[in-house]
């Protein structure tokens, strides 16, 4: 729509947008995050919440305990290979449309900890990341961009139907939980995911 | 059939419904209620971490309760064993990672006893500063998040976070980092404080007393917390002291056992202060220890700031690179803000540590979960796991 | 808590011949500590350990009544070796009295509260790494042992006899290996990850390896 139509338009009093763009809208601003902390990071998530850095402004206030409710998961903390299983099985129990925050550079590669022996190299070996935010831990202020970045990716999804991305959804929701082996998660990594091209940036 | 020990832990570790439940081979108990298994954890919104608790109830009863670990077992021992002794200072910091301060003192403490390094004067004023503000704020977030459990829903919380704030800009102005700090070295600290800092550390202190009023105005005279923390999940003294229970959980039994005076480790016996000590060993005990311990940690942050010498701040033949210490081992501990924190490094001559081993208080004040919630019902057995003040990533490094 | 003892020290030569009398052929050696922090240890022999933890809990002058730490320490035989030879060097004898091959241990320090006075470090060794790996459990005695000593169970294979509970605390039941021992080779998981900083590390190593530096590779 002409943008010169629509500023007259909002003058007279009449508000025009399109169908998408109220609905990603409501989604982006109310965006309800699953209470998941692991370590120090989770810290850093409280205080985000706290009355200093304020994160119910942005819509994410109720923190829900059931992933059943959930749609954003920030994974704060190292992702140990005994937990992966839990993550995984988190994930695929939150409705579409999900989107997961690796906060901290343990849930982004492994962060210090890359040379454990119980440690996960990174989250998005399993599940699909949207925003990764490198710190360690991140500050507060850190977290808030990376919920602005993430609205503004939302901001950019569609609402009719889009076959790439019900492709990614689906092949996602096929892949198995990964078990404990005898020495190491089988398997090790989804590669499909793990190199997936990158078609989920950010256009900013 | 012994569900915990046969059956393995991933079969059972659901994640999604916090309560899953299967009834247990067990014979109905006498008036006809079958015994239920429940899983609590590891992701169960307590937000006291990745921590698990397998639990049989009889009806609302706890019969048994099975903690798991391994959630976060992050490797700090392994991974020290392939780092120089000052590289594995940044990694105390994760270990209990509310007191990072307290961490890198008792590493410190530890790596000096070992090498024989001495701390000039005025470093260790500022440990005890630092230390005793971490205190601070450590038992003011605890109690934030204990009276959350008991079903306060975050207003307590969101005050004590407030004030955690005010405590971590005096870290960030010091160390550049809000929780890992990574200040303390072998023979003092990383940098000096300046008099702009030791002033604005006096006036969080002195502000600090006028909040703990306000603080404990709404809370230690509330009907609901009374109610549910007296009487629950009380411990006695000596089986405190054979599970090897240390710091305010200790005390809340009635020990008078504080490292900071018995060990009188750094400069501690120059201050004057008092150990609060419970008669109960119960929840609402130690959750009153804490309170007073604040305003003890205040009286002794007084005395540090008025009397903090001038000096260096760090040993001037402390060698910070290339350091090797002598043949031999070490056991160093303090009492951080959860218990006794020890570390124990054996020294086969070379820069990296032979043996990295700590003593995490929480690990061991575990120990006795069980027995303090035989007999209690489920919702108490949250309160009692909140005021054993567990940190998941010093329970399992 | 008796004000006089704070702090105070112990005689470990006292202490170590009074247990000798108290449970015969108890004390293996006193191992002196050869760093400034003196933390001397008594290496007791395992088949009668538990005897003497009883006799240091309860019957003697000091009341060893608080087990602070357990640990497990894996000494491979090119370790016992390095070690002795280190300890030749500064012409002392190796102060452990320790099986020439190598062996695990499991070290306990205790500290009593009621007299103020510690840490007494006692020393279990197993005769070796493999096959005998076994040792009392300290559980019955101190019940701060009953965590740390399934940690030292999983992490270093050392099996506690007498554990009320012994299993894998830290790794995942069906995990095989004990991660701490020194010869632990861990899953190979890295990925490559190419960054920036490898082009920079190329170009910093081109130039190194001009002129008459010496030749870095990695």
């Amino acid at each position: 729509m002409d943008e010169g139509l629509k500023s007259e338009l909002q003058k007279a009093g009449i508000f025009t947008t399109t169908l998408s763009d109220l609905y990603n809208w409501g989604r982006s601003n109310s965006l309800w995050p699953l209470q998941f902390g692991l370590a120090c990071c989770a810290i850093e998530m409280i205080a985000t919440s706290m009355s200093r850095y304020d994160l119910a402004r942005f819509g994410a206030e109720v923190f829900r305990p059931s992933p059943r409710q959930a749609d954003l998961m920030i994974v704060s903390g190292t992702v140990t290979k005994k937990m992966a299983p839990q993550v995984v099985r988190l994930y695929k129990q939150m409705p579409s449309p999900k989107y997961v925050i690796a906060m901290g550079a343990c849930a982004i590669s492994g962060g210090p900890f890359k040379q454990g022996y119980n440690v996960l190299k990174g989250i998005d070996r399993f599940i699909p990341v949207d925003v990764h935010i490198p710190g360690c831990p991140p500050r507060p202020e850190a977290l808030l961009h990376a919920i602005m970045t993430l609205q503004r990716k939302i901001t950019q999804d569609t609402l009719g139907y889009d076959r790439r991305k019900e492709e990614e959804a689906e092949l996602v929701a096929s892949l198995p939980v990964p078990e404990h082996g005898p020495k190491d998660l089988s398997p090790s990594k989804h590669d499909s995911i793990w190199h997936a091209a990158p078609s989920r940036k950010v256009r900013t | 059939m012994n569900s915990a020990q046969a059956t393995p832990s991933s079969d059972r570790a659901q994640a999604g419904p916090m309560f899953e439940s299967k009834t247990s081979d067990q014979a109905p108990s006498l008036d006809g209620t079958e015994r239920m298994e429940v899983s609590m954890g590891p992701h169960h919104p307590s937000t006291h971490g990745v921590f698990r608790m397998d639990v049989e109830l009889e009806g609302e009863t706890v019969v048994k309760l099975k903690p798991v670990f391994g959630y976060l077992h992050r490797n700090h021992e392994k991974i020290a064993e392939g780092t120089s002794y000052l590289g594995s200072m940044p990694y105390t910091d994760r270990l209990d990672y509310f007191n990072s301060m307290t961490n890198n003192w008792a590493y410190a403490l530890s790596v000096e006893k070992l090498a024989g390094i001495e701390v000039p004067e005025r470093a260790e004023y500022i440990r005890v500063i630092t230390a005793e503000l971490s205190r601070l704020q450590n038992h003011v977030c605890l109690i934030g998040f204990l009276v959350q459990d008991m079903g306060a829903l975050g207003t307590p919380l969101m005050y004590a976070f407030r004030e955690r704030e005010r405590i971590l800009d005096l870290f960030e102005s010091l160390t550049g980092a809000r929780m890992m700090c990574n200040y303390m070295r072998f023979g003092g600290c990383r940098c000096d404080v300046t008099p702009a800092w030791l002033r604005q550390a006096h006036q969080v202190t002195e502000a600090f007393p006028r909040f703990l009023d306000e603080f404990e105005a709404l809370l230690s005279e509330n009907e609901v917390l009374l109610s549910r923390s007296q009487g629950v999940g009380a411990l006695g003294q000596d089986l405190a002291i054979a599970a090897g229970v240390t710091g305010p959980m200790l005390r809340a039994t009635g020990v008078n056992y504080d490292l900071r005076k018995a060990d009188a480790y750094g400069i501690y016996n120059r201050f004057n202060f008092r150990v609060p000590l419970g008669s109960h060993g119960d929840v609402f005990d130690r959750y009153m220890i804490r309170i007073l311990e604040m305003r003890e940690s205040i009286a002794i942050l007084r005395q540090a700031i008025r009397d903090i010498p001038d000096g260096d701040y760090v040993h001037p033949k402390a060698k910070l690179r290339g350091f090797k210490p002598p043949m031999g081992e070490a056991y160093g501990r303090i009492e951080a803000p959860k218990g006794e924190l020890g570390f124990y490094l054996i020294s086969d001559g070379s820069p990296k540590p032979y043996r990295f081993k700590v003593r995490p208080p929480s690990f061991i004040n575990l120990t006795i979960l069980e027995d303090m919630c035989l007999g209690q019902t489920v919702a108490d057995a949250v309160i009692i796991l909140g005021s054993v003040d567990i940190v998941l990533g010093e329970v399992d490094r | 808590m008796d004000t006089e003892f704070i702090n105070g020290s112990f005689d470990i030569q006292k202490l170590a011949e009074e247990l000798e009398v108290a449970v015969a052929s108890s004390v293996l050696s006193i191992a002196r500590n050869q760093s400034p922090s003196s933390q001397h240890s008594l290496v007791l022999n395992p088949e009668h350990a538990i005897r003497a933890a009883q006799w240091l809990r309860d019957q003697s002058p000091e009341r060893w009544d608080f087990l602070s730490n357990v640990t497990a320490v894996d000494w491979p035989a090119e370790a016992v070796a390095q070690r002795q030879k280190e300890m030749a060097k500064l012409s002392q004898d190796d102060a452990y009295s320790s099986p020439e091959g190598g062996y695990l241990e499991a070290v306990y320090h205790l500290y009593s509260i009621t007299r103020g006075l510690g840490p007494l470090v006692l020393r279990l060794q197993t005769q070796d790494r493999n096959q005998q790996t076994t040792l009392p459990s300290l559980t019955p005695v101190w019940r701060s042992a009953e965590f740390q000593e399934r940690e030292a169970f999983d992490l270093y294979g050392i099996r506690f006899e007498g554990h009320p509970d012994l299993r894998r605390i830290m790794m995942w039941d069906g995990f095989e290996g004990h991660p701490m021992r020194k010869d632990y080779v861990e899953p190979d998981d890295y990925e490559y990850e190419p960054t920036p900083h490898d082009e920079v590390l190329k170009r910093s190593q081109d130039r190194m390896n001009q002129g008459d530096q010496p030749k870095v590779t990695s």
